[in-house]
């Protein structure tokens, strides 16, 4: 038996159909089911206690702040190293063998394993720099980890502003510094920032680079030399564990609000971004 | 003054650039200078086909490793890849506008939730159903593959998304004007219009499946054996280094630093091969 094309028509289209509404549909039941299950376990005192008996009870305020830490560390490292790339990409260079080295670099960088990463910062931070398990040798690793990301979203805001802002910058007699930083560069500002929100969104998510890097302590961290736990790895250690499915819960319900506002904002600039270009 | 702020801030953006190629450098070399030489005390090839991992005898064959890696990650594109292209599609041809704007965010936030929640909802629900379902403990290929199969999807779709998008108009027009219907078209014309795009998307999507470590080290259960059926639990050269990382020492952590090697090569070849698909054009 042979398929009219209007059956196969209708057959394709149901399972396109099908499979889009599959992933929309494992999407919120993820989401919802953690925060159903999660978010009767956060109130005040699980915000704002340290764990005790290794998380079994108490709050996780050390990793709130631990993780705080890492995330703005490593962003305040990356920023000016991936904006610095995107500008010389977008505005200095017309692709030639060291841009394509480069690039090459920065895609490759975007590839590499989280674990490896972990196995990097290990080596090198805690070990070769004697930084030793600290907030300090995780951002650094996590900065490696998200400057590709950095680059690339910077680099395709950059070169959305349109070329006749340029040209009407250099016909006024501007150079090119001062093109770049009073006209592209606020001109590409939400693009930026847009790209800079994801990055901290893959800090706070990322769990295997940082628990080879800043380590497994439970304490309040005082410096950024401090060792710490932050809450994707304490997360992991309580559900691995089975030290507490509760407070695993609870933390892991908190992770998910942190991800869809930093989603939510990202977006919500996105927009405001695309409209500005109109 | 004009003119040195212009040079300098010139070769300030150009030393800023170094610094990817810079970053890999490092990383290269700190990995390969912890981990070659105990691959050149067993031998590449007792390293990589050796069956036997026994760090406490000094025993290091990551074989069972490569397979356990090799399964799931093939698992995981027999579960993503289809179903990705089929949202690609769906984006770029199908979904109404409302769809579209619930369905493009909703892909990014799949992208978003870290791997240990992937990891925690695997041990939870595909687990208990898996075991249910088929037998065995539950802590299989066949559990980490779903889970995989998942989380490549947002990578999957949104490549192969804008490789459909960037075809030329003219495509889609001329095959409806021949009297083509709408799947015709995109059957026999579109998808083979982007396919290079498409390979791509998947090769990057089998990379991540590769180097994904903490969901799958919640529900592979970690067993350090060449499995018998996709119901077996195994080992990934990823989830070898996550658990060992924390205790081992010496030529142990040589032997992480070396499964590491492994997997950076690997993952080397599969970027670089993409590069090449999309670049070819």
């Amino acid at each position: 038996m042979k398929l009219t094309p209007a059956q196969s028509e209708k057959i394709a289209r149901t399972v396109i159909w099908a499979a889009a509404l599959l992933v929309i549909g494992l999407l919120s039941f993820i989401i919802v089911y953690i925060l159903v299950k999660g978010l009767p376990v956060i109130n005040v005192q699980f915000l704002t206690d340290n764990p005790r008996s290794m998380g079994r009870t108490g709050g996780i305020a050390s990793s709130i702040v631990g993780t705080f830490m890492v995330t703005v560390l490593a962003i305040a490292i990356v920023i000016p190293f991936g904006i610095g790339t995107a500008f010389y990409l977008a505005e200095y260079t017309k692709g030639n063998m060291l841009t394509r080295v480069i690039r090459f670099s920065a895609e490759s960088l975007a590839g590499i394993p989280s674990i490896v990463y972990g196995l990097f910062g290990f080596i090198f931070f805690v070990i070769y720099l004697k930084l030793g398990w600290s907030i300090l040798s995780g951002g650094l690793t996590l900065a490696f980890m998200i400057l590709p990301t950095v680059i690339r979203t910077s680099e395709e805001a950059i070169l959305a502003v349109p070329l006749i802002y340029r040209e009407v910058s250099f016909s006024l007699s501007a150079t090119k510094w001062q093109t770049i930083s009073r006209v592209v560069f606020p001109s590409a500002l939400l693009g930026i920032v847009n790209g800079i929100i994801l990055s901290i969104g893959r800090c706070v998510a990322e769990t295997a680079a940082v628990m080879l890097t800043a380590g497994l302590a439970l304490g309040m961290p005082t410096s950024i030399f401090s060792p710490t736990r932050t809450m994707a790895v304490h997360f992991y250690v309580l559900a691995m564990e089975g030290i507490s499915t509760e407070n695993a819960f609870g933390t892991a319900a908190l992770l998910i609000v942190l991800i869809l506002l930093i989603n939510v904002v990202a977006n919500t600039l996105v927009n405001r971004f695309m409209a500005k270009g109109r | 003054m004009k003119k040195f702020k212009e040079q300098l801030s010139g070769r300030v953006f150009f030393a800023l650039a170094l610094s990817s190629i810079s970053a890999l450098a490092l990383i290269t070399v700190f990995i390969i200078a912890n981990g070659a030489p105990l691959i050149a005390d067993v031998g590449v090839v007792k390293f990589i086909f050796g069956m036997e991992w026994a760090p406490s005898r000094g025993e290091f064959g990551i074989f069972p490793m490569v397979i356990g890696s090799v399964t799931v990650t093939l698992g995981a594109a027999v579960i993503g890849v289809p179903i990705g292209v089929c949202c690609s599609v769906f984006l770029a041809e199908f979904a109404p506008k409302a769809m579209s704007t619930i369905f493009r965010p909703a892909i990014q936030l799949l992208a978003g939730i870290p791997s240990v929640v992937y990891g925690f909802w695997g041990l939870i629900f595909v687990v208990p159903a898996v075991r249910n379902l088929f037998g065995g403990p539950g802590l299989s290929i066949l559990t980490g593959s779903i889970i995989l199969g998942v989380m490549i999807l947002p990578t999957v779709i949104s490549i192969s998304e804008v490789s459909i998008l960037a075809l030329p108009r003219q495509y889609k027009e001329g095959a409806l004007a021949l009297g083509m219907t709408h799947w015709q078209t995109i059957y026999a014309v579109m998808i083979p219009a982007a396919k290079s795009g498409i390979v791509a998307a998947v090769i990057l999507g089998i990379g991540r499946a590769i180097g994904e470590t903490m969901a799958v080290i919640m529900v592979l259960g970690n067993a350090v054996s060449v499995p018998e059926s996709i119901l077996d639990p195994v080992r990934t050269l990823t989830t070898n280094i996550g658990i060992e990382m924390g205790y081992a020492s010496g030529e142990h952590q040589q032997a992480l630093f070396a499964t590491g090697i492994v997997l950076f090569v690997a993952i080397m070849i599969l970027n670089s091969f993409a590069q090449y698909i999309t670049r070819r054009k």
